[in-house]
């Protein structure tokens, strides 16, 4: 069963993101929305920890959560897809079940 | 494709408000139902009229009322989660002995029952919260 996870806490305040990486499997998919956006940023504490999942895990962001907080999509990991509110429920609408970390 | 919502934080204290009427506009468009709103904990206060934002300001409970009326939502308050807040509908507040009613347009007040029947209902349920 396919699960996309979403994640709105960002990893620097709390350790929803990690406990997320650490519990999805292969064919799952992270939505990171909100402050979690933070979490899609290259060169950061955590990059290597959201870089390590992408074999097995696809990643995206919510393009408007990333601009809300200034980030430009060129400073994201590489390979992590930035997706619209259209896309967000498409995703959803892919996987099985949809689970929010809160 | 039939989606359950819920929220749990209140309008103006984070984003969860802002990115689930985001969610449930986006899904409207893309031809999908929104089967119901569940409102918990601090997220009853999404469905008090008298929510009096600055005018350069969103709206966001009339957003919700909006978008009811719209789509034919059915937007639910927990009653006790409502009670504690002081969110009252007619009969609530008749029953409590209170002067008036709160509760915006397109809100009625029930239980968690309504929140079980969303998520088996509906196709997706997805949680807004903090």
């Amino acid at each position: 069963m396919s699960i996309l996870h979403t994640v709105n806490k960002s990893p620097f305040e709390r350790d929803s993101l990690s406990s997320c990486i650490r519990l999805a499997s292969k064919g799952h998919s992270i939505l990171l929305i909100e402050d979690g956006a933070l979490g899609a940023m290259a060169g950061t504490d955590h990059s290597d920890m959201v870089a390590g999942v992408m074999k097995d895990v696809s990643v995206y962001v919510l393009g408007p959560d990333l601009a809300a907080r200034g980030m430009s999509e060129d400073r994201i990991i590489d390979g992590i897809q930035v997706v619209d509110y259209s896309g967000f429920v498409e995703l959803t609408a892919k996987h099985d079940t949809c689970q929010s970390w809160l | 494709m039939k989606y359950s919502i819920m929220v749990n934080e209140g309008p103006y204290t984070h984003q969860a408000s802002d990115t689930a009427l985001h969610f449930c506009k986006a899904a409207l468009d893309a031809g999908y139902e929104i089967f119901r709103v569940f409102f918990y904990h601090d997220g009853v206060n999404n469905g008090t009229r008298y929510t009096v934002p600055p005018q350069d300001d969103r709206n966001i409970q009339k957003e919700w009322s909006k978008l009811a009326e719209a789509h034919e939502i059915d937007l639910v308050i927990c009653i006790a989660a409502a009670q504690r807040r002081g969110i009252m509908d007619a009969d609530e507040a008749k029953r409590q002995g209170l002067d008036g009613d709160n509760i915006a347009p397109g809100f009625r007040i029930s239980g968690l029952g309504q929140l079980i029947e969303g998520g088996i209902i509906a196709d997706r349920q997805l949680v807004f919260g903090d």
